[in-house]
């Protein structure tokens, strides 16, 4: 906790930092695609959220694989508090996909396999996040969770070549990705950057802080008992 | 282990068992759709092997919190967690004998149900194979949910919420087997990696689903 | 303002939507810190008072 103490301020200060760097330097300093017009603008947003939607999982992963392997608390601790960021962060990549898809697209919604994969993704975060929900005692909790996180974690990345086959399938080859191998301008790709940066930050600060919580809580919970039994 | 399979088949065949409330489910699921979508042949045709693999998908979901809990609750999951069989056996004879009375029937009623749906007769063959290879994936992976959610009261709507998202892949390549058939196109890939989920499945789940009934029966 | 031309409304609307998602999601996070925070402080004092 002594540590987080420390970290955590530093850590929202360069997050809070980054994001309106990144943001206000692409917002109002870049100019307009010659393609995509004002809507370029929307990559600050998409591209680090769904950067961080997928890093958030990854780093449940890991925990996951911590606890079950080590049995360190925390670890199993951190892989729940970073689930609803991890989910808000998939909702945010797909809001501004859809976005951004009707004027450049004709549509909100695209069967397209970066799309479906975020979708996917954000129903694998709700039975994660349900799961913990719904079961009582938390070492039993975060053993079930973590299985879940293995075993999903494996059709999750099924799901993304899955979808990849299937979208091939009946559209062959129209690459409706905006963010696909087109490679980014340099007037883009800095201020990109640095949102990327920001929104890394900001996971990492919101983890430590509802991390805390979540090691607050348990330690509340052991109290509580201690008062019962006594 | 062939004592434990005969009297689930057993169990599982008995009235109430679920074992024809699946088929019944699949019936009705799959008569909807024409209700839903309009009686244009043309239109059913094209649609026929996903309705028909979506509604095996949830007529086998309908029996998956069945597998463990039965056992669970009269203490039957404690004895074989503590007897000579390893557990991971248990597990998968548990799926084994939910494929055998959902899946299995489920595949062999699927050609019959698709001429409701204008499948081309052509492709009755391929849907009903199909789904023989895709179904053990979805009885394993349903068993897999089923041992996280055994503790739990009422947890049939979370067990469905957990297993669905796990069934897509063989939900893709399942349909997509028979649709790219039925569009004239080489459907290799997508029947191998149909199989090879379901392989993949029969051997991690065992191991997982294992795991979680031991934390669930601490 | 730069001039968003005709995507003034898709890009607004972007950047509205994500703000308020991150800003519920921080908000929640901070509420919910506060609130466990006082609790434990709560328990660990009655803890030290009865010894």
């Amino acid at each position: 906790m002594r540590l987080t103490d420390r970290v955590l301020p530093v850590v929202t200060v360069l997050s809070v930092g980054a994001l309106l760097v990144g943001l206000i330097w692409g917002f109002f300093f870049t100019p307009d695609d010659y393609k995509q017009g004002s809507t370029v603008k929307i990559i600050y947003l998409h591209v680090p959220s769904a950067l961080m939607a997928i890093n958030a999982w990854l780093m449940m992963f890991v925990a996951s694989l911590i606890w079950l392997i080590r049995r360190h608390h925390v670890s199993a601790l951190a892989a729940r508090a970073a689930a609803p960021i991890g989910v808000t962060m998939t909702l945010i990549a797909l809001f501004t996909g859809a976005i951004w898809g009707q004027p450049m697209w004709g549509t909100y919604w695209a069967w397209d396999p970066r799309l479906t994969s975020f979708m996917i993704l954000f129903v694998f975060y709700l039975g994660y996040i349900a799961l913990w929900a719904a079961i009582e005692d938390q070492d039993t909790a975060a053993d079930l969770t973590s299985v879940l996180c293995l075993v999903g974690s494996i059709f999750a990345l099924l799901s993304r070549y899955a979808v990849n086959f299937w979208n091939q399938g009946l559209h062959q080859g129209a690459s409706l990705s905006v963010d696909s191998a087109q490679p980014v301008d340099n007037v883009f790709r800095y201020p990109l950057f640095v949102s990327m940066a920001g929104f890394m930050f900001l996971f990492v600060a919101l983890v430590l802080l509802r991390t805390r919580t979540e090691i607050r809580s348990r330690r509340m919970a052991a109290l509580i008992a201690r008062e019962r039994s006594a | 282990m062939i004592a434990l399979l005969k009297r689930d088949l057993k169990l599982a065949l008995r009235s109430g068992g679920g074992f024809g409330l699946s088929l019944a489910f699949f019936l009705i699921v799959v008569m909807f759709v024409p209700f839903g979508v309009g009686p244009n042949s043309a239109t059913l045709a094209l649609i026929a092997p996903g309705i028909l693999w979506v509604g095996a998908l949830l007529a086998s979901l309908l029996s998956l919190d069945r597998v463990f809990q039965l056992d669970f609750e009269d203490g039957t999951l404690d004895l074989m967690a503590t007897s000579p069989l390893p557990l991971e056996g248990v597990v998968a004879i548990k799926a084994l004998t939910h494929w055998l009375t959902t899946g299995l029937p489920l595949s062999l009623a699927a050609p019959v149900l698709g001429a409701l749906l204008s499948l081309p007769n052509d492709a009755f063959l391929w849907m009903f194979v199909s789904l023989l290879i895709g179904t053990p994936a979805l009885s394993f992976l349903g068993a897999f949910g089923a041992a996280i959610t055994v503790g739990l009261k009422r947890g049939g709507l979370l067990l469905s919420l957990l297993v669905l998202p796990l069934y897509i892949p063989s939900l893709i390549f399942g349909a997509q087997s028979v649709t790219l058939i039925m569009e004239g196109l080489d459907n290799a890939t997508a029947f191998a990696l149909s199989a090879a989920i379901s392989l993949l499945s029969f051997a991690i789940v065992p191991f997982a689903a294992a795991y979680a009934i031991k934390v669930n029966i601490r | 303002m730069p001039d968003l031309g005709q995507y003034s409304g898709p890009v607004l609307s972007a950047y509205a939507v994500s703000t308020v998602l991150i800003v519920v999601v921080t908000a929640l996070s901070l509420w919910r810190a506060a609130k466990v925070k006082k609790q434990l402080a709560k328990i660990e004092k009655r803890h030290k008072d009865n010894g």
